[in-house]
C-alpha cells in the first residue's frame, strides 16, 4: 500500500477498500485531489474545468447517503470534455462549443453517478478528438507529466495526463483511432478501448460514429476492469450498442497466462518503430511467455492500408457530424460585423461562425471528409475505404481462429516534443499507425505500461483481442502488469 | 398541341405515428412552437437517433398496398445540406436502398379508361422543422422536426395536369384507407413536388424538366402544372430552351417563379447513417403486414357494384372515403335496401354532415343502427319521408338519436285506421260540395280532402292511408 497520507496517489480499488474500512472520508480524498490539482495542473494543464464548490457538495451528499453505496462509491473520475455532463460545460476543446452546457448526461455519466462516482472535472483533449498530441485544443496543449516539454498524446491527453500526474484516480476517454491507448502509452498509464458497441456512445459528442468508443484510463488494470464493469452494457438510447451480457471483469484477473496463444504481427515490428520501444515490447512478450503464454509470428497483410482507410472514413463521418455546429441553436455564433459583405446573412452567419469557431485541424478534417463524400468521388474514396475496412477486419477474424490475442507496440515512438509535428499532419497521423486497425475492425484493445526509454519516457504495450472478449485482454494485461513494476512508477512533473 | 407532357410526382407523406421517427416526442400538429422537442430531434451534440418501429409498419402497409417490392435489407443514409430548419444539417433518409420500389397505382383518365402509373420508389425519412419569417429575423419551430415521412416517387408516366390531379386523389384515397396518414395538404401532412417537361409529340427523347414546389392543394398542383405546360410550350414554340431548375408556385398570382438553377443544386454527400444499425425484414413480417391490409378502394368499389348492385357512380361516391364505405356496410347489414341507404348517405346525410362542419362520417354520433331505425320508421309508415329528412338533419346537428326526436316532438305519424276514418268522415261532411265534385268525375278533388285531413292533424296523418280511406269512402 502506498502512502495513505497521499490518497491522490492511490488506485480506485485501493480507495474503495479504505472507504469501506472507514480509513478515509470522501471529502478528505477530494481535498487531497483538489490540492494536488492546484499544485500540478498549472504545469500539466490536463483539466479544462473543475467545479470545486459542487464537488464538495457532492462529496458531502455521498457521505450522507451511505445506503447508496455503489461499485464506485466515492471514486473520483475525470471525464473527457467530449462526454456530456448535464449542466456543465462540455466543449470538445473547441471554441465553437463555448458556453454549451448540455441539458442531459451521457449514459456513461449516468452509470458512473449511479454507482456513486465523483465526477472530478472535464479533461482537455484535441479539438473534437482530432489529433494525437492534445495540442489542437482551444484551451492550449496539455503537457506530459513525465516531461513537460513533451506532448501527452491524444486525443484523450488530458485524461491520460491527469491520471499519470495523480490529479485524479481514474478517467474516461474516447478512442476513435487510438485516442485512449496512445496517450495512455505516452503517459505510462492503462488505457482500454472496448469493442465497438460494448459501451454506449449516447452523450459522447461524435467524431466518427462508426469508430468512436468510450473507455477507461487508469493507474492499473484492475481499475480498468472496475470501470468497465460499470460503463459497459446495452443502452436502448444507442442503436449501435450491443445486447450482450457483461461479465464481472474483475473475476478474470489472474496471475498466470497458461494456455494463452499470442500472435505477433510482423507488420507491427518494422522500420520506423523506435528501437527502445521495439526492445521493451519484445521483453514484454518474453515475459508473457514466462507466465505461461505461447506466441508465434502472424501476418495482418492489410495493416499497411489502415492509416489511409482511416483518414477517409473518419473525416467523412466527422464532416457530417460537425455540420450541426452552425451558430443557430447553441455554442458560439460569430458576431456579424462586416456589413459591407454582400453574402446573404444566413450564409454569412454559417461562414463566419465556422471560420472563427473551428481550429485548423478541425477545418482540415472537415475539408477532407467533405471531399471524399462528394458526388463523383464517393465510390473512389469512401466506398473503397469501407471495402478495405472489411479486409482489415477479415485479417483479424482469420488470426483469431488460432490466437487469443495479438501483442504490438501501442505507439511507434515515445512522447514527442510539443509543436514537433503540429505543422506536419502526415507525420502526426502516423502516431496512430498501430492503434487505428482495432477501431476499423471494431475490436477491443488495451495499452499498458511496459517500460521506459533511456530518457525516462513511458512505453506502452498494446494487446488486441476478439470482439466482446474484453475479459481475455484484461486477464493478459493483468498477469503481465502484476509481474512488473512499470505501473507503479510516478513522474516528477518537470521538464525533461 | 404538338408536345407530349411528361410529369413525375414526388409525394411526401407524414405518417400518423404518435411519436417521432427517431425520438419519443409527440407528432401532434398545431401546438405552441418548440413544445414538442427534445435533444434528439433538436440535433444536440452527442445524442443518438433510435428508430421508431411503428414507422416501419405504416411504411410497409403503404408500400405493399401500392404493389411495391419491399427491400429485405433496411438501412438509412444521411443527406447533408445546411438549412436552419434542419438542426443536424443533415436529414436521415434512405438513398440507394429505398424501403420499396416498382409499385403501381391505377387511375381513371379523362376518356373513361384506366391507366397505370408506375411507382419508382418509396422511402422513409425524417421531416425538417419550419421557419417563420419575421421582419427582422427568422424564427424556427422544431415541432415538426423528426416527424416520420414517407416519400413516394412516381415514374414520369403522368401525361397531363388532370392526370396528376387524379393520381394524387387516388393515392390519397388508398393512404386514407390504410389509415397511415391524415393526408391533409393544408396542414402539410401530404406535400407534393412535381417534375414536368415537354417533348415533341411521339419523340422518345425527354425534354428538360422543371421541378415545381410549394403547391399546397391538389387543385394547386393541377394549376401549377397547367401553367408550366403553357410556359414551356411557349418557350419551345419560340425555339427557346427550358432551363433545368426548381420553380415555386405562387398561388396568388397563379404563376411559377424560378427558385434555383441546377448549377446551384446541392451535392447532398449521401452516405450510410452510422448511428443506426441496418436490419433485415423477414418474409414473415411482410406476409403479416400484407394479410392485415384492409380492402382497398378499387376492390371495394368493384364489390359494391357486383355484389351489392350499386351503380358505378354510387359505388364511387360511397367508397371514396373509407369511413363512408364502412358506415354503408354497417347499414346494409341491418337493412336490405342498399340503394335506398346509398341515396340517403350521398344526399341528405352528407349535406347534414357538411352543415355541421364534420369532415367525415366517423365524427358523427349517429350509428348505423339509429339511422336504419329511422329508415324503418318510414317503411312502416310511422313517419313520412319528408319528416325523416328534417329529423335526420336535426339529429346530426344536435347529436341525438332520430327515434328520440320523433317521440319527443310527438312527430309519430297517425296511422291508426279508426282514428283516420273518423277524421276522413268529418272532412267529407264539412266539404260536401267537394265530395260531389269528385263523384261527378273530378278525381283531382281528392287532394283537397287529403289536405284537409293533414291540416287537422298538423301534418301527422299518414298521407298514404288517408288517401286509401278517402278513396274507399268516396267510391263506396
Amino acid at each position: 500500500m502506498k502512502d495513505p497520507k497521499k490518497p491522490y496517489t492511490l488506485t480506485a480499488h485501493q480507495i474503495s477498500n479504505l472507504i469501506r474500512e472507514k480509513k478515509i472520508s470522501i471529502s478528505a480524498l477530494l481535498d487531497s485531489l483538489l490540492k494536488r490539482i492546484d499544485d500540478v495542473d498549472k504545469r500539466v494543464k490536463g483539466f479544462v474545468s473543475v467545479d470545486k464548490k459542487s464537488l464538495k457538495e457532492r462529496a458531502k451528499d455521498l457521505e450522507s447517503e451511505p445506503k447508496s453505496v455503489g461499485k464506485l462509491y466515492g471514486i473520483p473520475v475525470t471525464i473527457k470534455d467530449n462526454i456530456c455532463v448535464e449542466g456543465e460545460p462540455t466543449t470538445c476543446g473547441s471554441k465553437i462549443l463555448a458556453g454549451f452546457r448540455p441539458p442531459y448526461n451521457a449514459t456513461v455519466v449516468e452509470r458512473l453517478r449511479g454507482e456513486g462516482a465523483l465526477l472530478l472535472g472535464k479533461a482537455n483533449m484535441d479539438e473534437f478528438a482530432f489529433g494525437s498530441s492534445c495540442e489542437t485544443s482551444c484551451y492550449g496543449p496539455t503537457h506530459n507529466p513525465w516531461d513537460l516539454d513533451r506532448i501527452p498524446g491524444g486525443s484523450s491527453g488530458g485524461s491520460a495526463a491527469t491520471v499519470a500526474a495523480d490529479e485524479t484516480i481514474c478517467a474516461l476517454g474516447s478512442d476513435t483511432g487510438g485516442s485512449i491507448r496512445q496517450p495512455a502509452a505516452l503517459c505510462g498509464v492503462v488505457g482500454f478501448k472496448p469493442t465497438y458497441g460494448r459501451v454506449s456512445r449516447y452523450g459522447l459528442i461524435a467524431f466518427a460514429s462508426s469508430l468512436d468508443q468510450i473507455g477507461p484510463l487508469t493507474k492499473d488494470v484492475r481499475d480498468s476492469a472496475l470501470l468497465l464493469n460499470v460503463i459497459a452494457g446495452f443502452d436502448p438510447k444507442d442503436s449501435t450498442s450491443a445486447e450482450i451480457d457483461v461479465p464481472d471483469y474483475t473475476t478474470f484477473l489472474s496471475k498466470d497466462l497458461k494456455g494463452l496463444r499470442i500472435g505477433i504481427p510482423k507488420e507491427y515490428f518494422v522500420k520506423g518503430v523506435d528501437k527502445e520501444v521495439n526492445e521493451a515490447v519484445w521483453k514484454s512478450i518474453k515475459k508473457m511467455k514466462n507466465l505461461g503464454a505461447t506466441y508465434e509470428e502472424i501476418s495482418l497483410p492489410h495493416t499497411k492500408y489502415a492509416v489511409a482507410t482511416y483518414y477517409i472514413v473518419a473525416p467523412a463521418e466527422a464532416s457530417s457530424n460537425l455540420e450541426r455546429f452552425d451558430g443557430v441553436q447553441y455554442g458560439y455564433r460569430s458576431p456579424e460585423k462586416d456589413k459591407t459583405d454582400s453574402t446573404p446573412p444566413l450564409l454569412r452567419m454559417y461562414n463566419s461562425t465556422r471560420r472563427d469557431g473551428f481550429g485548423a485541424e478541425a477545418k482540415r478534417r472537415i475539408i477532407l471528409g467533405t471531399y471524399s463524400l462528394s458526388s463523383g468521388y464517393y465510390d473512389a474514396y469512401y466506398l473503397k475505404a469501407q471495402k478495405v475496412r472489411t479486409r482489415i477486419k477479415e485479417d483479424f477474424d482469420r488470426v483469431f481462429k488460432d490466437y487469443d490475442c495479438i501483442v504490438t507496440p501501442t505507439s511507434p515512438t515515445p512522447a514527442f516534443k510539443l509543436g514537433e509535428r503540429l505543422d506536419d499532419p502526415l507525420n502526426m497521423y502516423l502516431s496512430d499507425i498501430f492503434t487505428i486497425s482495432a477501431n476499423l475492425a471494431g475490436i477491443p484493445a488495451i495499452s499498458i505500461p511496459c517500460g521506459f526509454t533511456s530518457k525516462g519516457l513511458p512505453i506502452g504495450l498494446q494487446i488486441i483481442g476478439k470482439p466482446f472478449e474484453e475479459a481475455t485482454l484484461l486477464r493478459a494485461a493483468y498477469a503481465y502488469e502484476q509481474s512488473t513494476e512499470w505501473h507503479l512508477m510516478k513522474p516528477e512533473i518537470k521538464r525533461g | 398541341m404538338k408536345y407530349d407532357i411528361v410529369i413525375g410526382l414526388e409525394v411526401h407523406l407524414q405518417l400518423n405515428t404518435k411519436t417521432k421517427i427517431f425520438c419519443g416526442c409527440s407528432t401532434t400538429f398545431g401546438n405552441s412552437p418548440n413544445s414538442q422537442t427534445c435533444p434528439v430531434c433538436l440535433g444536440f451534440p452527442g445524442v443518438l437517433p433510435v428508430f421508431n418501429k411503428g414507422v416501419l409498419d405504416l411504411s410497409l402497409r403503404s408500400a405493399l398496398a401500392l404493389g411495391c417490392t419491399v427491400s429485405k435489407f433496411i438501412k438509412f443514409d444521411r443527406k447533408n445540406y445546411f438549412y436552419p430548419d434542419l438542426p443536424k444539417n443533415f436529414q436521415i433518409s434512405q438513398y440507394d436502398l429505398p424501403l420499396a420500389k416498382d409499385g403501381l397505382l391505377e387511375i381513371d383518365v379523362e376518356d373513361g379508361s384506366r391507366k397505370r402509373i408506375r411507382i419508382r420508389r418509396v422511402h422513409m425519412e425524417e421531416d425538417a422543422g419550419k421557419l417563420v419569417h419575421e421582419k427582422e429575423a427568422s424564427l424556427v419551430d422544431f415541432n415538426r422536426c423528426g416527424t416520420p415521412l414517407l416519400e413516394i416517387v412516381s415514374e414520369p408516366d403522368i401525361n397531363s395536369p388532370e392526370e396528376a390531379y387524379r393520381y394524387l386523389t387516388a393515392l390519397k384515397e388508398i393512404l386514407r384507407y390504410l389509415e397511415v396518414s391524415d393526408c391533409n395538404m393544408e396542414e402539410g401532412s401530404l406535400r407534393c413536388d412535381a417534375n414536368i417537361s415537354l417533348k415533341p409529340k411521339g419523340s422518345e427523347e425527354l425534354g428538360t424538366k422543371a421541378e415545381v414546389k410549394n403547391v399546397n392543394s391538389f387543385k394547386a398542383v393541377r394549376g401549377a402544372l397547367s401553367y408550366e405546360v403553357q410556359r414551356q410550350e411557349e418557350l419551345l414554340s419560340n425555339s427557346e430552351r427550358v432551363v433545368q431548375e426548381t420553380r415555386l408556385w405562387d398561388p396568388d398570382k397563379e404563376v411559377t417563379v424560378s427558385m434555383r438553377s441546377k448549377e446551384e443544386a446541392h451535392d447532398y454527400r449521401y452516405f450510410p447513417e452510422p448511428d443506426l444499425v441496418p436490419f433485415v425484414i423477414t418474409d414473415k413480417t411482410i406476409q403479416e403486414v400484407r394479410s392485415a391490409l384492409p380492402e382497398l378502394p378499387q376492390a371495394k368499389r368493384a364489390r359494391f357494384i357486383k355484389e351489392i348492385g350499386l351503380s358505378e357512380y354510387d359505388a364511387g361516391v360511397i367508397t371514396s372515403e373509407k369511413e363512408m364505405a364502412d358506415y354503408f356496410e354497417g347499414c346494409i347489414k341491418l337493412y336490405d335496401k342498399p340503394k335506398v341507404v346509398a341515396n340517403w348517405l350521398m344526399g341528405d346525410f352528407t349535406a347534414a354532415l357538411k352543415e355541421k362542419g364534420l369532415e367525415s362520417i366517423s365524427q358523427c354520433e349517429m350509428d348505423p343502427a339509429d339511422f336504419i331505425g329511422m329508415l324503418k320508421m318510414i317503411d312502416d309508415g310511422s313517419i313520412s319521408g319528408k319528416m325523416a329528412k328534417s329529423i335526420l338533419a336535426e339529429a346530426i346537428q344536435e347529436g341525438k338519436a332520430p327515434k328520440d326526436l320523433v317521440s319527443a316532438k310527438g312527430l309519430t305519424q297517425i296511422s291508426d285506421k279508426p282514428q283516420l276514418e273518423d277524421l276522413v268522415g268529418k272532412a267529407m261532411e264539412e266539404n260536401g260540395e267537394v265530395v260531389e265534385e269528385y263523384r261527378r268525375g273530378k278525381k283531382g278533388a281528392i287532394a283537397y280532402l287529403v289536405g284537409q285531413v293533414m291540416q287537422k292533424t298538423k301534418g301527422k296523418a299518414n298521407p298514404k292511408l288517408v288517401n286509401e280511406i278517402l278513396r274507399k269512402k268516396l267510391e263506396g
